[in-house]
């Protein structure tokens, strides 16, 4: 065993590497739920993306237009939950685990004949001067984009929630959809758009898997990513800036595991790798105490009766 | 335009029609999916649906219905009990690995003693392995009123390492050759899940299922707690002035379709797979929730669905065999059935009406 092998400042870099994937997928499902659909088809959709924005780097050889076409594929995708309950006014919870289950077998039929490849790397955005300084330089300024682009995205979801009039109206949507449909907010067309805005951060931090993470296709890659995202949004009491807090001490968690993995600490693999669930679940019922914040409407189907 | 009316009562006809539609609507879909594959789709169709039962060789597939049907419709019937009741549990396949390990445990752990009083103690390990990985989430509800959804599904990757652990460590073969997986239960007599009759696939597991269908459907439509369960899910405030007690329902719902999902794993794994291995779990827990709400929740509906399940599971590999189509497109052809379900059961609840469009 040596952990003097582990190094801090790469571990910390590879802590806002790991919690990515699930910072923009838990931040996309967040304003789902803000806007009170629970949408539990994130892994669905991050699969989905995952090999969208595999294919497209691979056939296009630009990493950029991957990233674009895994934000489709996800959004595409959970237009088919936006059709199930919002028009026909299916069971949440139900057309979720489908989305979830038609995802995983269309990612791995689509998949089929990319296993093995290796995606062009993203470059890092290598800011000048910036990531010189030491430790600092390496932990914070020596990333690829979509790493600054998830932190910007929690950001702005906050200040639109929080100071704009769509955000208003959005958590109106999600906290009472009789009342919001008597001012005449079109409540279908608004959550379509929100389920929609999801299935692109979905699907962007499924590609980031495998195009940067990973980066390789294999089916089923995301292991559970999805499911950690949609933990994450119950963690962070459905408040933007939480789930990036969330968010890095999961990443922090799976990374540290790798670590210990790969410095062959004295404790069974499989022990290590269970841990990011377990840890998940620890938190969960922590957090379970609070049940204020969650949406008044989240779940509740919507049926304008006249 | 065309506008939606909610029906006073959901629509009796619909009900037993819209699983017809879902499954028709699925064939015109799959079949288009299989001829973008470049397939011909009836002949994919017809392999699947058609050739198991009555093609050439279907002596030999005729059986296979049996054995994978008996579990799925276990793991189904019970989920079917928390979802009426409105409590998820999505990780019947962590509680499936869970069972199986236990239960071949318990065999092993006799090896290679020979008494007719193994087999059951098996079957009693395995239902309480299940029950104890869902009585995880159950308790954590009751207490903390923590989500069981994540709780159930986050457990299925911690049982899927736990799996590992045990078939390259503690229940690995000894005399394997150093190869993971541990001893074959069939070479074993006392811990062998065998046919009760032989040549139909009907094992102990498939009477179990069918045992559990006939329970299931007493409990709902003769017993009170059937009553509890259905008034919890459909109207729950009206369950709550009837002094209805929830944590009652959720650890029953939660910890009997553990058992049944335990029971199912520890019955595959002592018959049709023989071996505790890294991957002898074939995603029965999922299929499984497909299952059940093809059956409508109900228990004999989910005893049709179950055998439609493993049919499509059977005549899916026979097509990847055959017509070398991609195995990835059966389970997709299993997501789409299920996507069509929920879809048309918009009918059963709602009365779609022509009228003037609204004013904007």
């Amino acid at each position: 065993m040596d952990l003097s092998a582990i190094n801090p400042a790469l571990l910390l870099a590879s802590l806002l590497v790991a919690a990515t994937p699930i910072l923009i997928a838990g931040i996309g499902e967040l304003v789902v739920e803000r806007a009170g659909v629970l949408n539990l088809g994130v892994e669905g959709m991050m699969i989905t993306g995952a090999i969208c924005g595999f294919m497209a780097t691979i056939i296009t050889g630009s990493p950029a237009l991957g990233f674009l076409f895994a934000a489709l594929g996800g959004a595409a995708l959970s237009l088919l939950f936006a059709l199930l309950t919002q028009v026909a006014l299916a069971n949440q919870v139900a057309s979720g685990l489908a989305l979830t289950l038609f995802g995983l077998g269309l990612s791995a039929l689509l998949g089929q004949g990319y296993v093995g490849l290796k995606p062009p790397s993203t470059p890092k955005l290598d800011i000048p001067l910036l990531s010189d300084i030491p430790f600092f330089g390496t932990v914070l300024f020596n990333h690829d984009i979509i790493v600054y682009l998830g932190i910007a995205l929690v950001a702005a979801v906050w200040a639109v929630l929080k100071f704009t009039r769509v955000g208003l109206v959005l958590r109106a949507v999600g906290e009472n959809h009789d009342a919001a449909h008597a001012l005449g907010y079109k409540v279908v067309r608004i959550r379509v758009l929100a389920i929609m805005f999801g299935g692109a951060c979905a699907g962007l931090g499924g590609a980031y898997i495998s195009l940067i993470r990973v980066p390789q296709w294999t089916e089923g890659m995301t292991a559970g990513a999805g499911w950690i995202a949609l933990a994450l949004v119950v963690f962070a009491s459905w408040k933007p800036w939480r789930v990036l807090l969330g968010a890095w001490l999961f990443g922090g968690i799976t990374v540290l595991q790798l670590n210990l993995q790969a410095a062959g600490v004295s404790i069974p693999v499989e022990i290590l790798s269970m841990s990011p669930y377990i840890i998940t679940i620890v938190v969960l019922v922590i957090m379970s105490a609070d049940k204020s914040r969650a949406p008044a409407s989240l779940g509740r189907i919507f049926h304008a009766s006249s | 335009m065309l506008t939606l009316e909610k029906r006073p009562q959901p629509s009796k006809a619909f009900a037993y029609l819209t699983p017809i539609f879902a499954i028709v609507m699925t064939m015109i879909f799959g079949g288009l999916l299989f001829m973008a594959l470049g397939k011909n789709p009836f002949e994919a169709i017809r392999t699947i649906f058609w050739d198991p039962l009555f093609g050439e060789f279907a002596f030999y597939y005729r059986p296979q219905l049996l054995v994978k049907g008996g579990p799925l419709i276990l793991i189904a019937i019970g989920l079917s009990l928390g979802f009426k009741a409105g409590i998820w549990n999505i990780g019947a396949e962590g509680q499936y690995i869970i069972g199986a390990i236990c239960g071949a445990g318990a065999g092993l752990a006799f090896y290679p003693m020979e008494a007719w009083f193994i087999f059951p103690i098996m079957v009693i390990a395995g239902a309480l392995g299940g029950w104890a990985w869902a009585m995880i989430p159950a308790l954590l509800k009751v207490k903390f009123q923590t989500n069981e959804i994540l709780v159930s599904l986050m457990l299925v990757y911690v049982a899927e390492q736990l799996l590992a652990s045990m078939s390259l460590g503690l229940l690995k073969n000894p005399d394997g050759h150093g190869f993971p997986g541990s001893r074959n239960l069939k070479d074993y007599p006392s811990a062998f899940n065998d046919e009760i009759i032989t040549g139909t696939g009907m094992h102990w597991g498939v009477l179990a299922a069918f045992i559990a269908v006939i329970f299931a459907y007493v409990l709902l439509n003769r017993h009170m707690l059937g009553y509890s369960i259905r008034l919890t899910g459909e109207a729950p405030r009206a369950a709550k002035f009837s002094s209805v007690n929830p944590t009652r329902i959720i650890l029953f719902c939660l910890g009997t379709s553990g058992a049944l999902a335990g029971l199912a794993g520890m019955f595959e794994v002592a018959g049709p797979s023989g071996q505790i291995s890294i991957d002898f779990n074939s995603g029965y827990g999922f299929t499984a929730i497909i299952v059940a709400f093809l059956g409508r929740l109900h228990p004999v509906g989910i005893f049709f669905a179950g055998l439609l399940m493993a049919l499509t599971y059977i005549g899916g590999e026979m097509a990847q065999g055959n017509l070398g189509l991609p195995g990835a497109a059966i389970q997709l052809f299993q997501g789409m059935l299920l996507f069509f379900l929920l879809a048309v059961d918009l009918l059963t609840n709602y009365r779609i009406k022509l009228s003037r469009k609204e004013a904007v």
